[in-house]
């Protein structure tokens, strides 16, 4: 009895157990919530389409120049199509342009062959891109310079002396005088010097260099270093309007930390960003002051004070940026999820009042109460702010993976568009410029997955293009890279005037020659020189030949003057692959050390008869 | 014959004149080719005396480039011996034309017109034969053979992947409108003297 009594007593409660976790239950979502492609109404699909639909034949409204990250290159897009329509390369060989096979953009290349792009500054004239010029740094410690009016990299600074790691460059002032470079990886400076990692906190040096850029040629030389703490600096940027005059450079690790940095630097609630007044740093390198370091003059802001400060900012800052008129620096502390607005004014008067809370290394730190405006709640994860033309302010969050918009002056955050996903820098229409256009941004995400078709575990980077015209940010449009795009800038294409041809008359190569007729073979000992004419569809000289054991020069003219008509020269069994635009004269030069006969040949198809555009480098044996 | 002209027709003469100034300053014809590659097309324009490419001389270059393909000769001044003669002998028709105005009998108009019509067929003549010579002699290594052909002397025409058009340009125009004006000066001129003369024919 007492048994049958049980058996129902315990069926009650597995059926009661199993109804109520049917009741309760249902199970664990497969996804989280929101994470299903949002259904995007018909509507506005059509609106998203028609906005970012640039028919055949029509031109984009503005150029994207993205950084190619350790890709070493340029990337070139028509915004609003996303379409992909060049690679400048700069850092990095490209066999596509020809460039680093030839004499003058291998020795530009120097001894490397990579280089890792972060941070594009497109010239200024008064805050405003002028579209004279892109810059770009490299951690390598270098800056490029790529002139827009043919794409081409024509300068190569660096690597410089003292800096380490240069990440937070290239950032230019409002007219170009300066671009900046500054040590992420302090080091013991002058570079070769030892000292064990043990002494990270007082023998290694953070720097900072101005790199003069010449306002007719754009040529770029030394200007002066200042030696800072040995904090990873990271990013940065050029005052303007008011606050013209300094740069600002955010650093994470002010923990002075070594190691397991995730952790080690990651201890102390506030890093810094440094407001270096570059007026006064530009007149002490004038006058002489500073200590040599590694072959330069490097100022020391403990024995010369009053043009560094340093201003405390949310844990581990990333971006520091300044407003359309200059008034505000914004700084965003990645791991403290605010956005902070230095106002640059009470920053002044901070200084005027040495009003300070500490040093580091000699170097006033200005107390954070008196000099920030407001900490703006944008959401976790804060890294780069860019603006709009009506005072709205757009953070990226890596963390939130979004993009938050805000207002300038009232920090009230109105709007997040999601990002797929993990969104570093963002790129908005002229959005570091003095008078933004609004319009679009482009979100420069890390990751992509699963928003395109397999191709691997490689995966591209994703660059999602916004609309951000009207109240609320739309996503518009999905674009995917090649890797690894950090920072992008925006300009509209009417500011740029690029040539199609170089015109004959500019070329003053001294081996330039215009005529089948001047093709030859000369010989002084056992240097040879090759000047050859590539036209549709002949290479002249049709062969040539050398002796083992000769320097043989290839001066490679092509006299096209036709958009398009590029020519190549590809020598087989050599590493040499040499791409020569219309009205172009390159050289490349081959130390002939066996023998045999080496089939040269056009690489960049040029006419019906381009496979016939081929000849024969005919080697003697010794 | 020797009747003088009346100011109608010397003022016509003048006018036939300073049509002929064009042809100095602007081009007498134009080529112009459209192919799939070429949308905004390559131009060629014939002066009396030189020729000159669009896109700052680039498409005379761009034009011998493509035709070295099919064998022809390049296009260059110094086969073109009008560009000798043509500025000269305009020169003279002008010299003539004021000689006219100032001497001015139908006689001399009469010549004047003869004169025209010969030197703008001639010109005319001249200018197809250079089209058909350049379309012929082609040679024989070409890269690309083609049947012998003639451009288009006035009007369009397909020529493989090229639209040829080949029209008058502002100069032959004003040569045109001389060569009215001379005709108008003639009949005027041929009316007045034939009035006279029926007028001293008759009896009295």
């Amino acid at each position: 009895m007492d048994r049958q009594m049980r058996f129902p007593k315990r069926g009650v409660a597995i059926v009661a157990l199993l109804g109520g976790t049917l009741l309760l239950g249902r199970c664990a979502p497969s996804a989280p919530k929101g994470s299903r492609k949002a259904p995007a109404a018909a509507s506005d699909l059509q609106v998203a389409a028609v906005k970012t639909y640039v028919p055949p034949g029509d031109l984009d409204e503005y150029y994207m120049f993205s950084s190619g990250g350790h890709s070493g290159q340029v990337y070139v897009y028509g915004v609003p199509s996303m379409r992909h329509l060049s690679t400048i390369p700069v850092f990095t060989p490209y066999p596509g342009t020809g460039y680093g096979f030839d004499d003058e953009s291998k020795k530009m290349l120097g001894r490397f062959t990579w280089g890792d792009a972060h941070h594009p500054a497109l010239s200024e004239t008064s805050g405003d891109y002028d579209g004279r010029w892109l810059f770009i740094n490299e951690m390598n410690g270098r800056v490029a310079r790529i002139d827009l009016r043919d794409f081409k990299t024509k300068e190569i600074f660096g690597p410089a002396p003292n800096i380490s790691g240069n990440h937070g460059s290239s950032f230019v002032t409002p007219n170009t005088e300066y671009a900046i470079m500054s040590s992420r990886f302090p080091i013991p400076i002058p570079k070769g010097t030892y000292a064990p990692v043990e002494k990270f906190a007082t023998d290694y040096k953070g720097v900072a260099a101005g790199i003069k850029i010449d306002a007719k040629t754009g040529a770029m030389s030394l200007g002066w270093e200042v030696l800072l703490p040995p904090f990873d600096w990271d990013l940065g940027d050029a005052g303007k309007g008011p606050s013209d005059g300094w740069f600002f450079l955010s650093a994470y690790n002010s923990e002075r930390a070594t190691g397991k940095l995730e952790v080690t630097a990651s201890q102390r609630d506030r890093d810094y960003i440094v407001a270096i007044d570059w007026r006064a740093a530009e007149k002490n390198a004038r006058d002489g002051k500073g200590d040599v370091v590694g072959g330069v003059k490097v100022l020391d802001p403990k024995k010369l004070p009053g043009f560094v400060f340093l201003m405390p900012c949310g844990k581990s800052p990333h971006g520091v940026d300044v407003t359309p008129d200059g008034k505000w620096i914004i700084g965003s502390g990645k791991l403290a999820g605010i956005t902070t607005a230095f106002n640059f004014e009470k920053i002044q008067t901070a200084i005027r009042n040495k009003d300070f809370s500490g040093e580091e290394d000699g170097i006033p730190v200005l107390k954070y109460e008196s000099i920030k405006d407001a900490e703006v709640q944008v959401g976790l994860g804060p890294l780069h702010t860019q603006f709009g033309p009506d005072g709205f302010a757009y953070t990226s969050l890596f963390v939130d993976s979004a993009i938050a918009k805000w207002k300038l002056g009232t920090w009230e955050v109105v709007d997040k568009v999601p990002m797929s996903y993990s969104i570093g820098h963002l790129a908005a229409a002229e959005g570091d410029t003095v008078s933004p256009d609004g319009k679009y941004l482009v979100g420069l995400n890390k990751l992509s997955h699963g928003r395109h078709l397999p191709v691997g575990p490689s995966q591209p980077e994703s660059s999602q293009l916004v609309d951000i015209s009207e109240e609320k940010m739309k996503l518009l449009y999905d674009a995917f890279t090649e890797p690894e795009p950090h920072y992008a800038q925006i300009i509209k294409a009417d500011k740029i005037h690029a040539i199609e041809v170089y015109p004959k008359e500019e070329n003053k190569h001294p081996l330039a020659i215009w005529d089948v007729k001047d093709a030859g073979v000369t010989r002084q000992g056992d240097r040879v020189t090759v000047k050859a004419v590539l036209v549709r569809s002949t290479i002249t000289p049709t062969s040539v030949e050398v002796k083992e054991g000769d320097t043989v020069t290839f001066a490679l003219t092509n006299i096209e003057q036709t958009t398009d008509e590029l020519h190549g020269f590809g020598l087989l069994d050599w590493n040499t692959n040499i791409v020569v635009d219309p009205g172009e004269t390159k050289t490349v030069t081959l130390k002939i050390d066996r023998p045999g006969v080496f089939p040269y040949y056009c690489t960049n198809f040029c006419s019906a008869l381009h496979q016939e555009m081929q000849g024969y480098l005919v080697v003697k044996p010794r | 014959m020797k009747s003088p002209i009346g100011l109608g027709p010397r003022g016509l003469l003048l006018l036939a004149a300073l049509l002929l100034v064009p042809a100095y300053v602007s081009p007498l014809w134009r080529l112009t080719m459209f192919a799939p590659q070429y949308q905004e097309g390559l131009r060629l324009d014939i002066y009396s005396y030189k020729l000159v490419g669009g896109h700052h001389g680039q498409d005379t270059r761009e034009i011998n480039l493509l035709n070295h393909y099919i064998g022809m000769r390049d296009l260059v001044a110094e086969d073109f011996t009008e560009f000798k003669w043509l500025p000269f002998v305009v020169g003279v028709l002008g010299l003539l034309f004021l000689r006219a105005v100032v001497l001015g009998t139908v006689g001399h108009v009469l010549d004047m017109a003869v004169l025209y019509v010969y030197f703008s067929l001639f010109s005319l003549w001249s200018f197809a034969y250079k089209l058909w010579s350049y379309g012929h002699d082609l040679a024989p290594t070409a890269a690309v053979k083609i049947p012998p052909f003639m451009p288009p002397l006035i009007g369009g025409k397909q020529l493989a992947n090229f639209e040829v058009y080949s029209y008058p340009a502002l100069a032959s125009y004003a040569l045109g409108g001389a060569a009215l004006a001379l005709v108008l000066a003639l009949f005027l001129s041929w009316r007045v003297a034939r009035r006279e003369a029926a007028a001293a024919g008759a009896p009295g």
